[in-house]
Parts: C-alpha cells; sequence; structure tokens
C-alpha cells in the first residue's frame, strides 16, 4: 500500500468533472509531478489532498489514514503557492516559524529549526527582512522554508517555479532537487511545464480533461507516450507514415526518407529544421557539433532507428 | 517655457486661494478680533477670545464632548464597519452587491432626512428603539436617547458607517486569497487567521477609515444639532450658535480655528503613525 492514496477522485463542477475518477499512489519520499494544460484538474487536485476543495466522491488515504475526515488545518501538510502567499506583515523568521507557534512549539526550539531551515535555503542572514524586501526567488525560498520547517509528511508545491524568470527557473530546479532529496519529504509538484515536471520527478502524472493519461518515470514517459496527447506534451513529435518519432531522433543520411529543408533555424546548441517530404513535414533537430549542415533548399535523406 | 505649468496652474490656485485659503484666514483674524453687545465686531488684535476658550470650562466641558462623540463613533465604526466589509468581502454575488447597496445607500440619502429618521425612532419613552429593546428583554425602563451623547454617538455612526466600510474594503481588495489558505495549512485555525492573518493588513485601512469617520464625526453639524438638540453643544453647533444666535463671531471663530487645528493635529498624528508603523510592510 502506498503512502499516499487517491482512489477515484472525482471534483464535479456542475455538469463538468475537473478531476475524473483519478487514481494515483504516491511512495514515501517520492517526487511526483501532476503535468498537464490549464484546466486539466492537476491544480484542484492539489487543493483537494490540501483541503481547501472538497472532492465530489473518491478517497484519499495518507499512511492509511483517511485524510479527507481531517480538516484542513490538522493535515500537517506543507504547501507553496504559485503567488508564495507570504505573510507581508510578518518578518521572514516570523512567517517560517508560524507553523511552529500553531503547533505549540517553545521559543527557543522554534528558533533553532527557523535558523536550521533558513540556512538550508539559502536565507540564513535574512531573518529580520520583510516579504516586500526580497526578490521573487527569494520569497520562493521563504516559501518553501515555512512549508519544510513544520516537517510535513506531504510537501505540495503549485507552481512554485513559475512566477521566476527562466534563468533563475533553472537554478531554483536543480536547488529543489536538492532540498527534497536531502529532506526526503514526499513531494507532489503541480505543473504546466513539462521541462519541469521532467527535471525534478520521480515519476510524472499527464493530465488530461480531469484524467491520468500516463503515469511513469518521466524518461518512460517520454520514450514510450501512451497516448498521442502525451507524446505532444511532452515535446515536439513527428508523425511520419503512421509512426511518431521524436525530432532529436532523426539525422541527415546517406539514404532514406528524401526531402527538401524548407526552413533552418540556429537555436545555439542545435539547429532546429523542418523538412518537407512526400509524407509529411517532418521537424528534426540536430545537435550542433560545429561542423557542416545542410542549408535551405538542399535535399536530404533522412533516417532513424527502426526504418531502414 | 517653463514657466508654461506654473501659469497653468494659476487659475486652479487662484480658485483655491479664494475660496478657501483667504476664508480660513479672515476667520483666524476673526478670532483676535473684540466683540460687544451693543458696539458689535471691533477689528483690533486681543486675545479675550481665546483666553475665553481655553480658560473657560464650559468651553472644555463642550470640546471634551465633541471629541468623546467622535472617539466613541469612530470606535463603533471600526467595530462593526470592519467586520462588515469582511463578511460582505466573502459574500458572493449577487448578495455582494445587493448588501454593499444597503450599506452604502444611507449615502444617497440627506443627512437631514436620516437623523429626522433617527429622532423618530428614538423620540419619546415610547420610541421605536426603545420598545424593541425592552420587548426583547434588554432593558426594563426606557433609555433616554433623545438629546444625549448615546443617541449622537448612534445616529452618527449610522451615518458615518458607509466610510469606515469603503476604506476597510478597499484594503480587503490588496489581500492575497492564498495567504489565509496559507496560514490554514500551516494549522491555524478560523478565529486565529482573523486576528494573526486578516487583521494585521487590513489595519491600514482601518485607520484610514478612522481618521475620515473622526473628522466628520468631530465636525458633524446636523445630527447633534438635531438628536443633541440646543442644550447638548459639541464645537460645531456652539460656533453656529455664535455666529447666528448671539451673534458674538469673534468667539465663534476662535472655536471654529481651535476645531480645525484640533483635528489637524489628529489626523496629522494618526497618519504619521501609520507610515511609520506599516510603511515597509506595505510598500
Amino acid at each position: 500500500m502506498a503512502f499516499l492514496e487517491l482512489e477515484r477522485l472525482t471534483k464535479s463542477f456542475g455538469a463538468h468533472n475537473a478531476v475524473d475518477g483519478l487514481t494515483l499512489g504516491v511512495e514515501k519520499g517520492e517526487f511526483v509531478a501532476l503535468l498537464g494544460p490549464s484546466g486539466c484538474g492537476k491544480t484542484t487536485t492539489l487543493q483537494m489532498i490540501a483541503g481547501f476543495v472538497e472532492p465530489t466522491s473518491g478517497a484519499i488515504r495518507l499512511g492509511g489514514k483517511d485524510l479527507l475526515a481531517i480538516k484542513p488545518a490538522r493535515r500537517g501538510l506543507g504547501i507553496v503557492f504559485q503567488s508564495y502567499a507570504l505573510f507581508p506583515h510578518m518578518t521572514v523568521a516570523e512567517n517560517v516559524g508560524f507553523g511552529l507557534e500553531m503547533q505549540g512549539v517553545a521559543a527557543a526550539e522554534r528558533r533553532t529549526r527557523v535558523g536550521e531551515t533558513l540556512e538550508l535555503v539559502g536565507l540564513g542572514a535574512f531573518t529580520t527582512r520583510f516579504p516586500r524586501q526580497m526578490s521573487g526567488g527569494q520569497q520562493q525560498r521563504v516559501a518553501l522554508a515555512r512549508a519544510l520547517v513544520i516537517r510535513p509528511q506531504i510537501l505540495l508545491l503549485d507552481e512554485p517555479l513559475s512566477n521566476l524568470d527562466a534563468k533563475l527557473r533553472e537554478g531554483m530546479q536543480i536547488e529543489l532537487r536538492q532540498i527534497q532529496r536531502t529532506v526526503g519529504t514526499t513531494t507532489i509538484l503541480v505543473t504546466h511545464d513539462q521541462a519541469e515536471a521532467m527535471a525534478l520527478s520521480d515519476r510524472i502524472v499527464v493530465m488530461n480533461q480531469g484524467k491520468a493519461e500516463q503515469i511513469g518515470p518521466p524518461h518512460e514517459a517520454y520514450e514510450r507516450p501512451a497516448t498521442p496527447f502525451v507524446a505532444n506534451f511532452l515535446g515536439k513529435t513527428n508523425l511520419v507514415n503512421g509512426a511518431t518519432v521524436r525530432p532529436e531522433r532523426i539525422s541527415f543520411a546517406a539514404s532514406g526518407l528524401a526531402g527538401t529543408v524548407r526552413t533552418r533555424i540556429f537555436q545555439g546548441n542545435h539547429w532546429l529544421y523542418q523538412v518537407d517530404t512526400a509524407s509529411s513535414l517532418v521537424t528534426v533537430i540536430r545537435q550542433n557539433t560545429g561542423e557542416a549542415m545542410p542549408g535551405e533548399g538542399d535535399a536530404v535523406h533522412l533516417a532513424w532507428e527502426g526504418r531502414a | 517655457m517653463k514657466a508654461a505649468p506654473y501659469l497653468l496652474c494659476v487659475p486652479a490656485l487662484v480658485l483655491f486661494a479664494g475660496v478657501v485659503i483667504v476664508p480660513l484666514a479672515m476667520t483666524v483674524l476673526l478670532s483676535f478680533h473684540d466683540w460687544g453687545q451693543y458696539k458689535g465686531i471691533e477689528p483690533v488684535f486681543i486675545l479675550k477670545n481665546w483666553q475665553e476658550v481655553l480658560g473657560d470650562s464650559y468651553f472644555h466641558e463642550m470640546f471634551a464632548r465633541t471629541f468623546r462623540i467622535a472617539f466613541f463613533v469612530t470606535l463603533l465604526a471600526a467595530l462593526f464597519g470592519a467586520p462588515e466589509a469582511y463578511i460582505l468581502n466573502r459574500m458572493r454575488s449577487p448578495w455582494r452587491g445587493i448588501f454593499l447597496l444597503v450599506i452604502l445607500g444611507p449615502l444617497l440619502i440627506s443627512v437631514v432626512a436620516r437623523t429626522l429618521g433617527w429622532a423618530l425612532l428614538f423620540g419619546g419613552n415610547s420610541g421605536l428603539v426603545n420598545k424593541a429593546l425592552m420587548g426583547m428583554g434588554l432593558i426594563s425602563a426606557p433609555l433616554p436617547f433623545m438629546f444625549t451623547e448615546i443617541g449622537v454617538v448612534v445616529a452618527l455612526t449610522h451615518v458615518l458607517m458607509p466610510y469606515m466600510v469603503l476604506a476597510v474594503w478597499a484594503s480587503l481588495q490588496r489581500l492575497d486569497p492564498q495567504v489565509e489558505n496559507a496560514a490554514v495549512a500551516l494549522g491555524a485555525g478560523p478565529f486565529t487567521v482573523l486576528r494573526r492573518i486578516v487583521l494585521p493588513q487590513v489595519m491600514p485601512g482601518i485607520l484610514s477609515g478612522a481618521v475620515i469617520v473622526y473628522a466628520l464625526a468631530a465636525s458633524a453639524f446636523a445630527t447633534p444639532a438635531i438628536i443633541g438638540g440646543r442644550r447638548l453643544k459639541v464645537a460645531s453647533t456652539l460656533a453656529y450658535d455664535e455666529f447666528l444666535n448671539t451673534l458674538n463671531w469673534p468667539l465663534g471663530a476662535a472655536v471654529a480655528v481651535l476645531l480645525l487645528l484640533a483635528l489637524i493635529a489628529v489626523i496629522w498624528g494618526a497618519n504619521r503613525l501609520v507610515e511609520r508603523r506599516y510603511a515597509q510592510v506595505f510598500a
């Protein structure tokens, strides 16, 4: 039996099922991402686990106990909100210490644990700052520290990095992963960014219209997508003669599918090609190795594994 | 070319000076003039009016009453107005719109008409309010509402409540709804969320609402004049009497100027408090 179990979880708003019979088991210490486009039900699922939204039907069990019978304030979950939702009138230390205060932890121990957690997220020197005086990335870390300091059974991350700029986001992904490994908290991440989901999680749940289209390790979902939706959502795909092929698996060869280069775009570490072939327009991604590459209008032959 | 912006400001400045600065300065000057029953106003510079206003216990009592009434009106408006705004903010449409209209409705009615309405409700021992309170068993004998401070406070609170509700409402609008959820997830009960999370964040709104309500209550005229009557004087009704009944304009001017100065001091102090206490929290 898994640590966290969602069983046939359903939430309906009128006739519309936001979450439709979702069943999922999360192991202790696992990092699972709920991935999907907006409106796929991933945030609603998170809110049902947190207790802010009541399911229409189905069950949620944590460590074998019925989580739905417990009030949101007693569930002991750490949540990082998309907007961070820091308390603007409290200092960083007060923000992080709030959960411990609610648990009745004594002031001295509170101070120690707040200090330790702020060190963990690299904000040891910022205890007396107010949220307004910090950058988005720093606020994000405060929100993470506030969720982790109560030693939650589960850490819920609701699009935690979507408000950061691209560079900062990448750095935070690596850091988030390291922190999660260090503390070992079971984590559920909600995101619409497939790169983020694949970079962070042990398993991803690709959701579409309230249902799980595929549940599995990122690599497996990418290599062997269960449905066309998963294939398309997890990066670019080509449909050639009825088979799906990833653009980076196609190479230029002496023989193979004949075509003409329509466009060629340089993207730094790789080239992005669109090649007209007899069957369809094929997208090809080639690593930039410094070699000479076919130009626009050149006749080429495409080859990939599994095709002679 | 640089003079153009200043020249463009001139019409507005002339208007402002003409209708605010000049009359105000003349009122201040007037408060230093002499007045006699038979000689009328004499344009001399004396401190008689100020000595009287600052020294006579009658004026002390009257000013104390004015600010006591304003204080309790502000307190009641905050106690009822802030929760009202919070509840209103959590209502769903169409109820939110309907109840907002109920609260703001009084602003659309003349102050005199509203106050006369209260006079009817309060009036005599068989007034509706007393009947209702006795009917509910809350009091055994009728309470005197007319011509008392309690009556003035109740009527003024009703009149000025919308200003408090609007001020708190505005600060509630800026609240991130997820912040309350964040507190709940960390183990806070509903009351703790209100006291520790919501209240401190709307405090600037309550304080700015309080400044408006306090200033309007201390300078209110119609309500104390009708509910308070001729005996229960406040600063504004006294100044009115001095000007129009006794015809002692200089003394009335001194009362009016003192009221203005006291109000400026209160508003300035409150602003300083808000700025110092909340500057770093709410940019």
